[in-house]
């Protein structure tokens, strides 16, 4: 299985902040934060197609998104998934001591993984806390 | 309401010349009665063999706002070890040269104030100065919003439109809820947006190309064609300088021959604020010395001018100030952390912490001018006490700024333990001071004086009837000397009983009410000027980054219980 | 018929736009259209009016269900969860307004909780920066009138702050910048190539997460000493013509954001950012700022500074304020499992903290105010939707350059729904009688 390591951030994008405005429990919240935006160069190192699913993978946690083209690129070995609850699956949590985690500079494994989904917001968050009885 | 008589009480009030006799004092509705008018159900408070005086009156602190809250934020070392507990009617606290609000109003009632005035509140941010007013429980307050840098106030009086000018500030009186003309370092915090200052009172201004001596004679007249209860109120340029009282000297005779003009009892045209930072001689830190008496004999023969001293109290604190330029003159002096927010249109502020220490001889003397002042005063109806709070030191050191001036002894004892007490000597002239401050003089300096220089001395700052009841009662027994200067700072720290507008509020040193504050502020009444309404559109419309509508909107919520001064100024 | 309210507050970002017009129903119930806002604040005015509004609080069962309750027995429930909690966590407050956050505070004094607001995932280490070294700064109609530099370090505004460059910073004809965009150079630093940079005269593609170095080696070229010929994956040629772009302005602001305050180095490199701004101030004016992200982050940061002396993380659970971020921050407090009861408002920590910090909200009493559904109302056990904070219900909030506004009501909530604030003073006035306190 083909699987590249990148550097992963996140931040806002115009889409997630109206995604959020309009309720996260929508569709609109994961087409907008669900993803995992990637330089062309990388997708084609992954040997994946664009708006295929992945399986995106740290130190802290695993989480399965959708990787489209960069929109903000070019950025080869930077990955960006906006801020919520995809992101925060794999983010380093640690804080050093400063109360802030590191958010921006995790690095991660990305593998194509076309039949499994992507989960809803508030269920992703909910699987993650319950368990899948939820 | 409530009635109360406190009896037998040494009565010290300028404003009714009682120096120390023993009277009662009756309490009935808020306000200071004859004692005929109480009924015999008037609880009694024992004040035998005490000091009775009226609630202090602070005429300049900084103590609500947006500088003041910057401060809190970047120093939590600030609240190391000075943290106060939830307890009683106390809320939590912390805080020694920056308290929190809560903090604030407490301590100020402990030492018997029942009046402060935040000295300088940038208008786009009333709004957050009120907000810090009203959490600050006990005492009334106002705050003065700044002029001297203000876009429409430079560009009216480089065409000398004194009328405009005064359209504007009654505009902005009411928009903001203020209370008084403030002016600090005229001019010299606009032309800081650019990084430059005026030093001296006739630089002039980039752009606008006016100078201070324009700005400062034409926010006097603009005051007294209002007729406004406070008169200018002045941080004048080149603060902080050495050789920086030629500059006061000139921005003080801008003053000359005005007359007052106002229906509040106020005597003066100007008030020079913090007067120990502007009273300095020599060319360098070297040869630093005091110009205290150069400016206390011009101060002594003026009688239009009143001044607060500014004294320095030997201490960590935080400098801060609408004066930008001179706070990154001091960053670059000491080092220390510097802050600094331009203000559109407006002004500007910078904080700075500060280490007043005694084994620094340029500290050290600056303690020694602040003293001279007061100490060289021929009126202390016109010389108030104030440590420009906290620029020389916390307001919390009043008590022991009375000491120093109440005791020669006191004073030596500082002196030698200074490192380098030579200097201190050579270079004041506090050394061949021997005159001690009476009680009667503390309280026409820290109430009476106050009082009728803000125009409130119908109000407060005295204990005649019709006053309101802004009673103090400290262990001080004026018919027994002092074994230890220390039981003056003591006694005036711990008031034994505080009353605010006939509420007891500290009992013992203790808070027990809250009371009901009240935000003072002026309402000046001027004819229509539809040009002055077109130039606030227009600038809104052009440079604020708020619109008009809510640069003005300041609701109930921002200042729940407003007293209005109304002047009347359309004639 | 209809009727329209101007100057209206955008209640999203820190940006507090105050020009927004919206058109009312003439009963008022009802959001017709928003004029002036971007994209965000439009559907946040618009989303307020949305037919699947949950309108009361709700009370999750055991079944995993939830069950509609009363703001009587919902504030009970939080008042009892937090008296007979040790060490609650009071987090959130940024999206609501500043009485609000009074409120708050008073009951945290009662509660001896931990507070703390979203500076905690967003400019805390700012601040902690700032404690270290201080902040040279201005109000935003000083870019507006003087910037001729404007330098993006580490944010995206095209995205996080949509109107910021049209009503601030690059396009306003100002009192000295009459020509407006053209009046101003504008640098980006960021390592995409965003929106934003592709409007700068000078994009740094700095490599990610070296800011730091990339910071010192501007403040090496302004003294024009020697440099390495990369720092950061920028050329040493690049390095020192922005440094020359800098120094040749009038007015300049380094505005800043997630960019450097969430990546390794966090604090430090605000601490340089800030260092930079200071050195300028000797060749000529600069002033830095953060771009902060919630409309109310600051107002809340401004509150509980002068409530209780600092402005974030702040730990009442000893009966007086104690403030040391990385041991009172709600993060360090989740990951060690010290919080045994959560109340959270006016923010989503669900969906934006890390899930190891999620997962221990879970697992606790959690109370979740907020008029929309979120991952934290998802794992809350009680969630009391409020009304939206400055569409529904006015109040004070504070801009990122700390300028206060009142916000505007436009619309009224939906029938029988509370504010934010109304709620508090239920819960606030429960636990005083629990813990008998006057």
């Amino acid at each position: 299985m083909v699987s590249i390591t990148v550097n992963l951030i996140s931040g806002r994008t115009i889409q997630q902040g109206v995604a959020i405005e309009s309720g996260k429990e929508k569709p609109s919240y994961r087409e907008a934060a669900g993803i995992i935006e990637m330089d062309p160069s990388d997708l084609k190192k992954l040997g994946a197609w664009k708006n295929t699913n992945v399986r995106v993978s740290s130190d802290y946690g695993s989480v399965i998104v959708k990787a489209i083209e960069a929109t903000q690129g070019p950025h080869p070995g930077l990955a960006f998934i906006p801020m919520g609850p995809w992101a925060n699956q794999i983010v380093n949590p640690n804080t050093y001591s400063t109360g802030m985690p590191t958010f921006k500079g995790t690095p991660v494994k990305v593998e194509v993984s076309p039949n499994e989904k992507v989960l809803l917001g508030v269920e992703l968050v909910q699987k993650s806390c319950f368990g899948d009885s939820s | 309401m409530s009635e109360y008589i406190i009896k037998n009480g040494h009565v010290f009030d300028p404003v009714q010349g009682i120096k120390g006799d023993k009277a009662d004092v009756a309490i009935k509705n808020g306000k200071i009665v004859k004692d005929s008018e109480v009924s015999k159900s008037a609880k009694v408070i024992d004040a035998k063999g005490k000091t009775v005086m009226a609630g202090a009156v602070e005429i300049h602190a900084h103590i609500a706002g947006p500088k003041v809250n910057l401060g809190r934020i970047y120093r939590p070392e600030d609240k190391l070890f000075t943290c106060t507990p939830t307890h009683g009617h106390e809320r939590m606290g912390s805080g020694n040269s920056i308290p929190s609000t809560f903090k604030t109003g407490y301590e100020y009632a402990r030492m018997g104030y029942t009046t402060a005035m935040e000295a300088a509140m940038p208008p786009l941010f009333s709004r957050h100065t009120h907000e810090e007013i009203r959490d600050t429980p006990i005492i009334d307050e106002g705050a003065f919003p700044v002029f001297g840098n203000n876009w429409f106030v430079m560009e009216y009086l480089k065409n000398r439109e004194v009328e405009n000018t005064a359209a504007y500030i009654a505009w902005l009186l009411r928009a903001t809820k203020g209370y008084a003309v403030k002016v600090v370092n005229p001019g010299g915090t606009e032309a800081w947006h650019w990084g430059l200052n005026c030093l001296t009172v006739n630089d002039p201004v980039p752009y606008f190309d006016i100078t201070p001596a324009e700005i400062i004679k034409g926010l006097i007249d603009a005051n007294e064609y209002l007729g406004l209860p406070h008169s200018m109120h002045i941080h004048p340029n080149n603060l902080g300088n050495p050789g920086n009282y030629t500059t006061t000297l000139d921005t003080l005779k801008i003053a000359q021959g005005i007359k007052p003009k106002n229906k509040f009892g106020r005597e003066q045209v100007l008030h020079l604020t913090h007067t120990q930072f502007h009273s300095y001689k020599g060319t360098n830190w070297g040869d630093f010395e005091s110009g205290a008496k150069e400016v206390m004999d011009y101060i002594n023969k003026n009688k239009n001018i009143t001044v607060d001293t500014g004294n320095v109290t030997l201490d960590e604190t935080t400098t801060m100030t609408a004066d930008g330029p001179f706070e990154h003159h001091l960053t670059e002096l000491n080092h220390l952390k510097w802050a600094n927010v331009d203000v559109e249109v407006e002004t500007a502020a910078g904080v700075v912490p500060y280490i007043y220490s005694p084994n620094i001889s340029v500290c050290a003397i600056q303690w020694a001018i602040g003293l001279e002042l007061a100490l060289y005063a021929k009126d202390p109806m016109r010389c108030f006490i104030t440590t420009d709070h906290p620029n020389a030191g916390p307001f919390t050191r009043y008590p022991r700024v009375i000491k120093w001036l109440m005791s020669q002894r006191a004073r030596e004892t500082q002196i030698n333990a200074f490192k380098h007490k030579d200097k201190v000597l050579s270079q004041t002239g506090i050394g061949a001071i021997d005159r001690e401050l009476t009680l009667y003089e503390i309280a026409a300096m820290t109430r009476a004086g106050p009082a009728k220089s803000l125009g409130l001395s119908s109000m407060c700052g005295g204990l005649a009837p019709g006053m309101d009841a802004d009673v103090v009662v400290y262990n001080i027994n004026p018919e027994k000397p002092f074994e230890n200067p220390d039981q003056i700072e003591a006694a005036f720290s711990r008031a034994a009983c505080v009353f605010k507008s006939g509420v007891e509020v500290v009992k013992d040193g203790e808070i027990v009410s809250s009371g009901n504050k009240r935000t003072l502020w002026v309402n000046a009444k001027v004819n229509d000027n539809p040009q002055v309404m077109r130039d606030i559109t227009e600038k809104f419309l052009k440079y604020y980054s708020v619109t008009q509508a809510n640069y003005e909107s300041l609701g109930h919520s921002f200042v729940p219980n407003p007293y209005a001064l109304e002047v009347d100024a359309t004639q | 018929m209809s009727k329209k309210i101007t100057d209206v507050i955008c209640p999203f970002c820190g940006t507090l736009c105050d020009d927004i017009e919206v058109l009312v129903s003439d009963d008022g119930k009802k959001i017709l259209e928003v004029y002036n806002a971007c994209v965000i604040g439009t559907e946040k005015f618009m989303h307020s009016g949305a037919k699947d509004r949950i309108t009361r609080p709700r009370m999750r069962q055991a079944d995993g269900s939830w069950k509609e309750v009363s703001y009587d027995e919902a504030a009970d429930y939080a008042a009892q969860v937090l008296a007979k909690a040790k060490k609650p966590l009071m987090y959130g407050w940024s999206s609501t307004n500043c009485e609000a956050q009074s409120m708050g505070n008073e009951i945290a004094e009662v509660a001896r909780a931990c507070v703390d607001n979203t500076a905690a995932v967003c400019h805390g280490t700012t601040l902690i920066a700032v404690q270290d070294i201080g902040l040279p700064s201005c109000t935003l109609g000083e870019i507006k009138n003087r910037a001729d530099r404007v330098i993006f370090w580490g944010c995206n505004p095209a995205h996080a702050h949509p109107r910021h460059m049209s009503r601030y910073s690059i396009f306003p004809r100002g009192f000295f910048t009459v020509k407006g965009q053209m009046s101003r150079k504008l640098v980006v630093v960021d390592p995409r190539v965003t929106d934003t940079a592709r409007m700068a005269d000078v994009h740094l593609q700095v490599a990610q997460g070296q800011d730091y170095e990339l910071l010192c080696a501007l403040r090496v070229a302004l003294k024009k000493e020697w440099l390495p010929d990369t720092v950061a994956g920028v050329p040493k040629e690049k390095i020192y013509e922005v440094a020359e772009i800098l120094k040749s302005g009038r007015f300049g602001i380094i505005f800043f954001g997630m960019g450097v305050t969430q990546s390794l180095g966090k604090n430090h490199n605000i601490d340089e950012a800030i260092a930079l701004t200071k050195d300028l101030n000797e060749y000529t004016k600069y002033s830095i700022m953060p771009m902060r992200g919630h409309y109310n982050v600051t107002g809340s940061g401004e509150v509980l500074a002068w409530q209780f002396g600092f402005p974030y993380s702040v730990d009442l659970t000893r009966g007086f304020p104690r403030y040391n971020p990385g041991d009172s921050s709600s993060i360090d407090l989740l990951n060690r499992g010290e919080i045994d009861a959560a109340f959270v408002i006016g923010s989503d920590p669900g969906a934006h903290f890390p899930i190891s910090a999620v997962k221990h909200l879970a697992h606790v009493p959690l109370v979740c105010v907020d008029p929309h559904i979120t991952p934290t109302s998802g794992v809350s056990k009680l969630h009391v939707p409020v009304a939206f904070n400055g569409v529904e219900t006015g109040g004070s909030c504070y801009r990122m350059d700390n300028v206060p506004i009142d916000g505007r009501k436009v619309v009224d909530a939906p029938e029988g729904m509370l504010s934010d604030e109304e709620f508090l003073v239920m819960v606030r006035d429960r636990l005083k009688k629990i813990k008998g306190v006057a």
